[in-house]
């Protein structure tokens, strides 16, 4: 009764290839964005900032990214780690040779080198495919960790091999570094996370889109019908990484302050990001904010309920996140391969039946 | 002789011997790609896996021992026995044969017909359960692994190649044995799976699962004796690399390196693993021996992959792998 | 353009010149020959049927044709000019068009997407444009949607325009199919067997809708087709091949007389 389609239709095709065609859906996502803009800013402290929101913000524009190679092109990649590193060694080095210059513009340049890196990287899917091409992302990964582990121009010859954030400021108001207050940072990551969700949003839906998924579900079919398969992958490569570096970006300069390549953008962090589009949904930019959700808010959870709720040691709860997460993979892959977003959309349906069964 | 070319020389055998093992790993996953088009990343952790259920045995661990403690308050963590390697290796097989079955069980029968990058992303979903199981059961502290494998520096090697080079090559025994085992394995492979019925059985699943059904090939049980047999060769592998550097958590990495092999070797051949781990084994030692040093070291964490990588871009299937011919 | 003079048929369409020539055509994969030494023409607003036994060439044929296979011997002359060996993607440019044997839809995504999936050669709106929805990208998008929909119309499947795919029946997922080649307005259109696995309702509405086109905008159409019934109702002229050859090359009425084709079919052995 409340959530209903009728008398709700769109007159012109300009309005029926929008976002949110049901009114419902419209004013829903602008009550989101004002809880996010507008109330979420006061209730912030510390800890919910750095272990809850940052972490999601980041990490759904890094499943943005990574859901434009994989979910609508088809590329699957398990590169991610070693270009969020590029994202965010490229940061460092602009911070430092350039401390005037305002972060916006590090940060989306830092984006503009990924996408160039991963353009580079994306060169052999035209022609690797498949599951090989998966395979092929790796030497991406373990070069770009060794390359910044091993070349010390990139961390500036320091001895731990570690970078630091310094201090920079949006506006006046710290945004990185050791001084910084919890809403600052949290509207700073927004920002991004916003310009990003709508940018990759209007490129999915249109003639991008549209190139990406013919490769996506038919290459050859795709090529005969007239999509380029080279300019379709490299821009699928370039867009992606530059969300991906971006994400990178933030995630050293804003969230952690400190990076160890091997440790923070290794592996684990590209099978993360993967993780987080495969539950999220594939092909979906809501199911990218749903999985980094899930994945950001799991360990928290399980550290809450078995820690600090039964008391139990925190390695058991660090192998059964490992358990949880590889068991619901599994079960996501087999059940529902399209992920959270399309129980959300089923659920919707649903509900805009709802009270009647069909 | 030329010192350098006499330690080329060294570097080039323990690159062989390293070659020879992945050569092994490799072909645990060339079987079960052909025999259900699945790669399995987990791969590595079952190997790991194998190895802890084997010190876990032998050493008479008590399974989750950790967890038991956390809910009851107990404080348990050992039987109290210690049993011998054999009875060690035999439990931990019955073991792996039913990790087997219930991974087909549970996971691949829901996945036929899926491409094969879903697979893959589903083995990688259980490599990480794996991992979490793993650790949950036998604990994650690095253990120490003994069958009695030989161990230590081959002393005649040292000292017969010192009296022709004047310089002694450093082969640990523990590598010998190992190639040894591995060449045994590998050739036993082989010869099964072209010359005995079931391996006949395997490879016609490989090439078609309706043709196969149709001449009477159980697919289920073709499957479980795969996973089965891959199950051992983790196990061998796991055997070998625990005793040789303790067994952890890097042992699961295996399967990382596993995946250069056959990308270059081509992920359906036999030979192509075979002659894949080799060229890699020697070619990263050998490249970190002469070009590591000028670039920062360390570079056999990605040579294999890019070296892999090269090779697909020129060759899309790999040097040994069948051709992929693409028809709409 | 070579211009043997173009005539009116007998229901007043109009056949113009020879648009496309194939001369010469030899087409080997490793060593097996799959088109021998083929020679045949298509004319400026006919319909075109290539037909034959099984194996003979006849989607290899329209490969070529399409440019996706490039022959080892022999030119194709499109418009009167050589066309040089063209990236596959580069083809559908050139206004040719094609639906495939087995469909080759994108199941991921709805009709309307599949169809505006024909268009994408002409999408020119650059990347920035496309990034805030505003400007050449939105007018491109509206303005091919109308077209879209029109084609959507014209094949009468507006009440499927946003099901997925990958949820239709084999019938209408072909309907699709023709309606994203047409999506491009294209001049010639070839047809992979269009009719395959159809039943008579399906192939009368199929039928009604290629000679529509060829009627309604003057496409050029070329098919494969294998039912003689369909071939001799709706083609102006046919070709036929066996074994990588042409053993057949005139109206329906002469090709149905024609002993060499009489006896491909019922199977009399070769030399």
């Amino acid at each position: 009764m409340l959530y209903r389609e009728a008398g709700d239709f769109s007159k012109t095709y300009r309005e029926d290839s929008q976002t949110f065609p049901i009114r419902f859906d419209r004013y829903r996502y602008y009550a989101v964005l004002l809880i996010a803009f507008a109330i979420i800013p006061f209730l912030l402290n510390d800890y919910w900032v750095n272990a809850i929101f940052l972490p999601f913000l980041i990490y759904s524009i890094a499943a943005i990214g990574l859901n434009i190679l994989t979910g609508y092109c088809g590329q699957v990649s398990l590169g991610t780690g070693g270009f969020m590193a590029v994202g965010a060694y490229a940061t460092y080095k602009l911070m430092t040779s350039f401390p005037e210059v305002s972060m916006v513009v590090h940060i989306l340049l830092a984006g503009g080198i990924t996408a160039f890196v991963g353009v580079l990287f994306g060169l052999p899917s035209l022609r690797i495919k498949g599951f090989y091409l998966a395979v092929a992302t790796l030497a991406a990964q373990f070069f770009l960790v060794w390359l910044f582990n091993r070349v010390p121009w990139f961390y500036n010859n320091s001895a731990s091999g570690q970078i630091n954030s310094p201090e920079r400021t949006f506006f006046g108001i710290p945004i990185t570094g050791a001084n910084t207050e919890p809403w600052a940072v949290y509207l700073f990551c927004l920002l991004f996370v916003a310009l990003s969700a709508v940018i990759a949003r209007n490129l999915t839906r249109g003639a991008m889109g549209r190139k990406w998924m013919a490769i996506r579900d038919m290459d050859i079919a795709a090529e005969i019908i007239g999509v380029n398969p080279l300019t379709a992958k490299l821009s699928a490569f370039a867009i992606s990484s530059f969300f991906v570096g971006v994400s990178g970006a933030l995630f050293f300069s804003v969230y952690l302050g400190a990076v160890e390549v091997g440790e923070v953008f290794g592996i684990n962090k590209s099978f993360l990001v993967l993780f987080m589009i495969i539950i999220g949904g594939l092909g979906s930019i809501f199911g990218s904010f749903a999985g980094a959700a899930f994945l950001v808010l799991l360990p928290v959870l399980l550290k809450n309920v078995l820690v600090t709720g039964l008391g139990w040691p925190t390695d058991i709860a660090a192998h059964l996140e490992f358990m949880i997460v590889g068991a619901l993979i599994i079960v996501f892959l087999i059940m529902e391969p399209h992920g959270i977003a399309q129980l959300w959309r089923i659920a919707k349906e649903k509900l805009r039946l709802w009270p009647f069964p069909h | 002789m030329p010192d350098q070319l006499v330690y080329a020389m060294e570097v080039f055998l323990n690159g062989l011997m390293a070659g020879v093992l992945y050569a092994l790993v490799a072909l645990g996953f060339v079987l079960i790609y052909k025999a259900s088009g699945i790669f399995n990343y987990a791969q590595g952790v079952m190997a790991l896996f194998a190895a802890m259920t084997l010190v876990g045995v032998m050493e008479g661990q008590v399974p989750f021992a950790h967890l038991i403690n956390a809910i009851l308050g107990t404080k348990v963590h050992h039987f109290g026995w210690h049993l011998p390697a054999l009875i060690g290796i035999v439990s931990t097989v019955v073991v792996m044969v039913l990790l087997a079955w219930l991974v087909q069980r549970i996971i691949f029968k829901h996945l036929v017909g899926q491409e094969p990058i879903i697979l893959f992303m589903a083995t990688i979903g259980l490599a990480y359960f794996m991992e979490g199981f793993g650790d949950m059961m036998w604990g994650s502290e690095i253990k120490k692994l003994d069958v009695g494998l030989p161990q230590g520096i081959n002393l005649w090697i040292d000292e017969t190649t010192y009296g022709i080079f004047d310089y002694g090559f450093f082969i640990d025994n523990l590598d010998i044995v190992a190639t040894i085992i591995a060449a045994i394995l590998v050739g036993g492979l082989v010869i099964f799976s072209q010359y005995t019925k079931e391996g006949r059985a395997m490879r016609a699943v490989a090439d078609d699962h309706q043709a196969a059904l149709s001449v009477g090939v159980s697919l289920n049980f073709i499957w479980i004796m795969v996973w089965s047999v891959a199950g051992f060769v983790a196990l061998v592998a796991g055997i070998m690399w625990g005793t040789k550097s303790g067994v952890q958590f890097s042992l699961s990495l295996i399967a990382l390196k596993a995946l250069p092999v056959l990308m270059l070797g081509g992920f359906t051949s036999i030979p192509g693993a075979i002659v894949g781990g080799l060229i890699i084994g020697v070619g990263e030692k050998l490249f970190e021996f002469t070009v590591g040093p000028l670039i920062g070291g360390a570079t056999e964490n990605w040579f294999a992959y890019v070296l892999a990588l090269l090779v697909l871009v020129f060759r899309p299937q790999g040097l040994f792998g069948e051709k992929i011919i693409e028809r709409v | 353009m070579n211009n043997s003079d173009g005539y009116v048929t007998d229901d007043g369409r109009t056949i113009g010149g020879v648009v496309m020539e194939m001369k010469n055509i030899t087409l080997r994969f490793g060593g097996v020959t799959a088109i021998k030494d083929i020679t045949f023409d298509i004319r400026e607003g006919e319909i075109r049927a290539i037909i034959g036994p099984n194996g003979a060439g006849k989607s290899s044929m329209l490969n070529v044709v399409s440019g996706f296979y490039v022959p080892q011997e022999g030119e194709v002359f499109f418009r009167g000019e050589k066309r040089p060996p063209v990236k596959p993607f580069e083809v559908a440019r050139q206004g040719i068009a094609r639906t495939f044997q087995n469909i080759a839809l994108f199941e991921g995504m709805s009709v309307l997407d599949n169809v505006m999936t024909g268009r994408l050669t002409q999408m020119k709106a650059g990347i920035l444009s496309q990034a805030i929805w505003r400007g050449k990208a939105e007018q491109e998008e509206v303005e091919y949607r109308e077209i879209c929909e029109r084609v959507i119309d014209f094949l009468e499947i507006q009440s499927i325009r946003k099901t997925p795919v990958s949820r239709l029946p084999y019938g209408l997922k072909k309907r699709v199919e023709l309606a994203r080649a047409l999506a491009s307005e294209p001049t010639l259109l070839l047809l992979d067997e269009p009719m395959a696995g159809m039943n008579v309702e399906e192939k009368e509405d199929m039928s009604r809708f290629i000679l529509d086109v060829n009627d309604e905008f003057g496409t050029t159409i070329a098919l494969i087709e294998h039912d003689m019934g369909v071939v001799m109702d709706l083609s102006d002229r046919v070709v036929v091949m066996d074994y990588g050859k042409k053993i057949g090359d005139g109206t329906p009425e002469e090709v149905r007389n024609n002993q060499a084709v009489i006896d491909a079919y019922l199977g009399v052995s070769h030399d």
